[in-house]
């Protein structure tokens, strides 16, 4: 799919939604449009049903916790904090404020088989606990996907009929897929031979970082090659 | 009178027929099925939260490990995804060698598809027959890879190594004598290549052999016409792909109308079904072999006439060889940038989907800039099949259950990652 006809089809997109989507962008062949929760349904409905779009399917729904975007976690005890730094942009290393709010967004992949295009759609949600609108009236793929985001991230889909937890254990505490949760667990299970039952209990395993997270500022992929020092 | 109620009853999560952990509450009324509950999730590993801590390459093998009988082709929508974000093209021999292991996977896919299908819902002989075929294809991927099934081959850039000059031969033991095993080494002589080919010269007969035993048959028939009918109008609107979708009868495949690598200098057939019962399903995913079989054998006739690289030049993705790594200072430090803190992939997101054996496999990938993914959103075509199975059986008997299971080509792997 050519790049001018996705940017035709963001075009009609901007004329068709003005004031309701709040950025479009095209990045790597892509379209992204961006909406508010409260315009979602409509929007949705009218990508679906109007001739210019007819997105028949939602291939993919999922959850996306932005609240540790852009942060690298290379971060040493023993050694020093500067050493490691040569190439990593300095203001990558900022502590987490643990009463910050979640970054949640909701992003939709819709697919037309009739025009051959993909769009994707992304939902930021602002409010604690995140509530959005289903779309399981409009494309009925929606009802696991949903599932899923509320069962990993928490978010709250309004008119879902059937909110329950999908991939994680009966009675599982946490949204597991939060930036906040650890890699580990809170809680393992084992045989406690006294009681002779299976038990839970807090993690004896932890997490042994062998490879840090950094963002190197690399030359090759950016415009601007003035930032050379940092 | 007695009060009547409806029973409840529970299908797995340990039945040989339930492909895997699929726990089924079933809703049953007498011998029909009023609702059914799948509860998934016994299989859950956090895939993705696991790529999130992880080096982009150190991921790769967790790819194999999701639909774990069509390893290469979910390799193949992950290193896409990590391409398009850096803007890499890999090689055309590799990607030649590309399309020849998607399609070889998908028939390693479809033939355990059939013979645990025809398993489930009463043909013994299929499986063995099915087996027998996938032995050899087995050893494709040892040959290429090194191991049997998670191969951990394709890499972002191209592919991990070119195709083998030699097969690997079978030695006597005390189960095969020299005669039995000169008969074993027979296709062996040659390259991987001359395997290959003297499989796909072999195997349209072995579908034959398939299609003997299952496609006129009565109870087969009996078994799979008019069970779990979709209409394209719901499968559309239930996300169904690959031969669920083809099966009701949307011709739509990623191979053709949105073509990756080279599939648009390959030349093959989209089969379609009409009903969209199980039989269609059946008759599609046969016919998806033959198609994948002819796929290959182009494949084969290019390798065979075009040498040439099969990972991109740039250390600062693909490692150094061995040799120059010996001798050259800088060689060495790329290897080890690249095995400690991996590579560095610009911000963005993408979507990269391919036609995979049980659907539309897609990778929805955000960088941020980081030498780890920020998020990573595998799109497994089971987990939108599976969501339809309360739809699929309800009205049917119990014993349909089996066969829509069987049909929508379940894989736990994927479905729960």
């Amino acid at each position: 799919m050519t790049i001018a006809s996705l940017q035709t089809l963001v075009d009609r997109l901007q004329a068709r939604f003005a004031g309701k989507i709040s950025g479009s962008w095209i990045a790597h062949g892509e379209a992204t449009i961006e909406v508010a929760p409260e315009q979602l349904v409509e929007t949705c409905l009218a990508l679906r049903d109007e001739d210019d779009f007819s997105f028949e399917q939602l291939s993919d729904l999922c959850g996306v916790d932005y609240s540790a975007y852009g942060r690298a976690d290379w971060e040493t005890q023993e050694t020093t904090s500067t050493g490691f730094s040569r190439g990593v942009s300095k203001d990558v290393f900022q502590k987490r404020d643990p009463n910050e709010k979640h970054q949640l967004a909701v992003v939709y992949h819709l697919l037309s088989l009739k025009h051959n295009r993909r769009l994707r759609l992304r939902c930021l949600l602002e409010n604690n606990p995140p509530v959005i609108p289903s779309v399981i009236d409009i494309w009925s793929s929606a009802n696991w996907y949903e599932r899923e985001a509320f069962d990993l991230f928490g978010i709250l889909f309004e008119g879902h009929p059937d909110l329950r937890r999908i991939l994680t254990d009966y009675g599982f505490v946490g949204h597991p897929f939060r930036k906040d949760f650890p890699l580990e667990g809170n809680v393992e299970v084992r045989y406690d031979p006294e009681k002779q039952r299976v038990i839970y209990q807090p993690v004896t395993i932890t997490n042994r970082v062998l490879v840090p997270k950094v963002i190197r500022e690399d030359n090759r992929y950016t415009d601007d090659v003035e930032t050379g020092d940092s | 009178m007695p009060e009547i109620r409806n029973m409840t009853m529970n299908f797995g999560p340990q039945h040989p027929a339930a492909h895997g952990v699929l726990r089924l509450v079933l809703e049953m009324d007498g011998e029909v099925i009023e609702r059914a509950d799948p509860h998934v999730g016994l299989l859950h590993r956090a895939t993705e939260k696991l790529a999130e801590s992880k080096p982009y390459n150190q991921s790769i093998g967790y790819m194999d490990r999701l639909d774990y009988v069509s390893m290469m082709c979910n390799e193949h929508a992950y290193v896409r995804a990590i391409e398009k974000l850096l803007g890499v093209t890999p090689p055309l021999r590799a990607q030649y060698i590309r399309v020849m292991y998607s399609e070889i996977t998908r028939i390693l896919n479809h033939l355990l598809w059939l013979g645990s299908h025809g398993l489930d819902i009463g043909a013994m002989t299929v499986f063995l027959y099915c087996f027998r075929e996938r032995e050899d294809l087995m050893d494709c991927y040892e040959a290429v890879s090194g191991t049997r099934m998670h191969a951990t081959y394709f890499r972002p850039g191209g592919v991990y190594r070119d195709l083998p000059m030699f097969m690997p031969q079978y030695q006597p033991s005390k189960w095969h004598n020299e005669e039995e095993v000169r008969k074993l080494n027979e296709n062996r002589q040659g390259s991987l290549l001359d395997f290959i080919e003297s499989f796909t010269e072999r195997f349209p007969s072995c579908v034959d052999e398939y299609e003997t035993l299952l496609t006129d048959n009565r109870i087969w028939k009996q078994r799979t016409v008019d069970i779990g009918v979709v209409s394209p109008e719901r499968a559309l609107q239930l996300g169904f792909t690959g031969p669920m979708l083809r099966g009701s009868g949307i011709a739509w495949d990623l191979r053709k109308k949105q073509p990756y690598e080279v599939y648009d200098q390959m030349d093959f057939d989209i089969p379609v079904g009409t009903n969209g019962d199980c039989y269609d399903r059946y008759l599609v995913r046969i016919e998806e072999m033959r198609q994948s079989n002819r796929i290959i054998k182009q494949c084969v006739d290019w390798l065979r006439n075009n040498p040439g690289p099969v990972i991109i030049d740039d250390h600062k993705l693909v490692p150094p060889r061995r040799e120059e790594m010996k001798e050259d200072m800088e060689s060495l430090i790329h290897h080890f940038k690249l095995f400690t803190e991996g590579y560095c992939v610009p911000a963005g997101e993408v979507y990269s989907a391919i036609e995979h054996p049980k659907g539309e496999f897609g990778i929805y990938l955000i960088s941020d800039g980081a030498n780890k993914p920020y998020r990573v959103k595998i799109r497994a075509a089971g987990f939108a099949h599976l969501s339809a199975m309360n739809e699929m059986v309800q009205g049917h008997m119990l014993a349909d259950v089996v066969a829509v299971i069987g049909t929508q080509d379940i894989v736990f792997g994927e479905i729960d990652r």
